[in-house]
């Protein structure tokens, strides 16, 4: 077997980018060109989310309430890795693998809610309602973008989106209007997701420069829709909509959860244990 | 947890101008979900352009055990098989 090759290629210079601990919540400032490096991160900020999302739906397979949703699961986590294949290939000149398999947990820039843990099956379908809407919203507008990448994915992508929207609304009804089992575990997934919401209309200065390109929506446009759209499906469920709590930041700027360490050690160990294997 | 749902059956059409064919069955607490695990079950490669689910039970079978009197009668009425004809190229689906 051969050895494990070393994860962190430039650790000096990293450190000394490094900012003081707590830091992390502060807005990113940038630097070198900014527009071209704003481009760069929205790329990695849409195609970590939809990456990291995929592999966690994927880590139901075989574990699903039944062998039906089993499929739901894994047909919603295969939407997201393409999707994320073509962010990412598209990101790093062809070679989303590189980026997916190679970096290590700071670099990556997805959104706290997708690595968050899959829980049981009724916080998988919280966290999936809460961030399907959003994306859904976010595609609709990107479908309109003048640039002709973003515009292109966001327009093939956003029907598989609808559908995700679609089931975890249907799901989040069925057990919020079940049983007080299933109520009682949406409502402890909802606590559990509530705060990573603020996150996903956060405008920092990377998405910022964007924004006044013209080239991708303001996510803050459409939060009152997502906040009613959310309280439609909560109402429909017979679920209170949550209590605002101190929202958790920093994820778009490589501050995550321990859960996304674990989560890549899963991802990554084949291509860092065999590099460029092939089968 | 699916063991309590009830069975639906799902019939699938593979394009516009052809009829629906049963192609199996999912588990499901309701109709709405039925025709989500259909979809997610049975047209993940592109098979159809519509489905149909109902529910298991609401199907009437007839009896294997008078299949005797129900089919046999047709074993030698050849001449109900339309096989004296050619069929021209142009039809596809007869």
């Amino acid at each position: 077997m051969p050895s494990l090759p070393p994860i962190e290629k430039d650790v000096q210079k990293r450190a000394e980018k490094a900012r003081p601990k707590g830091a992390f919540d502060e807005p990113e400032t940038l630097t070198a060109d900014p527009l071209e490096d704003a481009y760069y991160d929205y790329l990695l900020r849409l195609g970590d989310d939809a990456l990291i999302l995929g592999q966690r739906l994927g880590e139901w397979c075989g574990h699903a309430p039944s062998v039906e949703v089993d499929l739901s699961l894994a047909n919603m986590a295969l939407d997201l890795i393409g999707q994320a294949t073509l962010i990412l290939d598209k990101a790093n000149n062809g070679d989303g693998d590189d980026l997916a398999f190679k970096r290590d947990v700071l670099d990556f820039r997805n959104c706290w809610l997708v690595e968050q843990p899959n829980g049981d099956f009724a916080r998988t379908i919280c966290r999936q309602l809460l961030y399907s809407t959003w994306q859904h919203m976010l595609f609709q507008q990107l479908a309109e973008s003048p640039d002709s990448f973003l515009s292109a994915i966001a327009a093939k992508a956003v029907k598989e989106v609808a559908y995700h929207r679609e089931l975890a609304s249907e799901w989040a009804v069925r057990l919020g209007d079940g049983t007080d089992e299933s109520a009682g575990r949406m409502r402890d997934g909802l606590d559990w997701c509530w705060r990573f919401v603020p996150e996903l209309f956060e405008v920092d200065q990377p998405l910022e420069e964007m924004i006044a390109r013209q080239t991708v929506p303001d996510p803050r446009s459409f939060e009152a829709e997502y906040r009613a759209a959310i309280g439609a499906v909560l109402a429909e469920a017979k679920l209170d909509v949550p209590p605002d709590q101190r929202p958790i930041l920093g994820g778009r700027r490589g501050h995550h959860s321990e859960h996304l360490g674990h989560l890549l050690a899963v991802m990554q160990f084949l291509p860092r244990t065999y590099p460029d294997s092939v089968w | 947890m699916s063991s309590d749902w009830p069975l639906w059956e799902v019939f699938v059409r593979a394009k516009g101008g052809l009829a629906h064919r049963h192609v199996g069955s999912v588990h499901a607490p309701d109709q709405e979900l039925a025709l989500r695990h259909a979809r997610d079950t049975y047209t993940r490669r592109l098979e159809g352009v519509s489905l149909w689910v109902v529910k298991s039970d609401e199907i009437v079978a007839s009896d294997p055990d008078e299949a005797g009197p129900l089919f046999e009668p047709a074993e030698d009425k050849i001449y109900r098989h339309p096989t004296f004809y050619d069929i021209p190229d142009e039809v596809k689906h007869i």
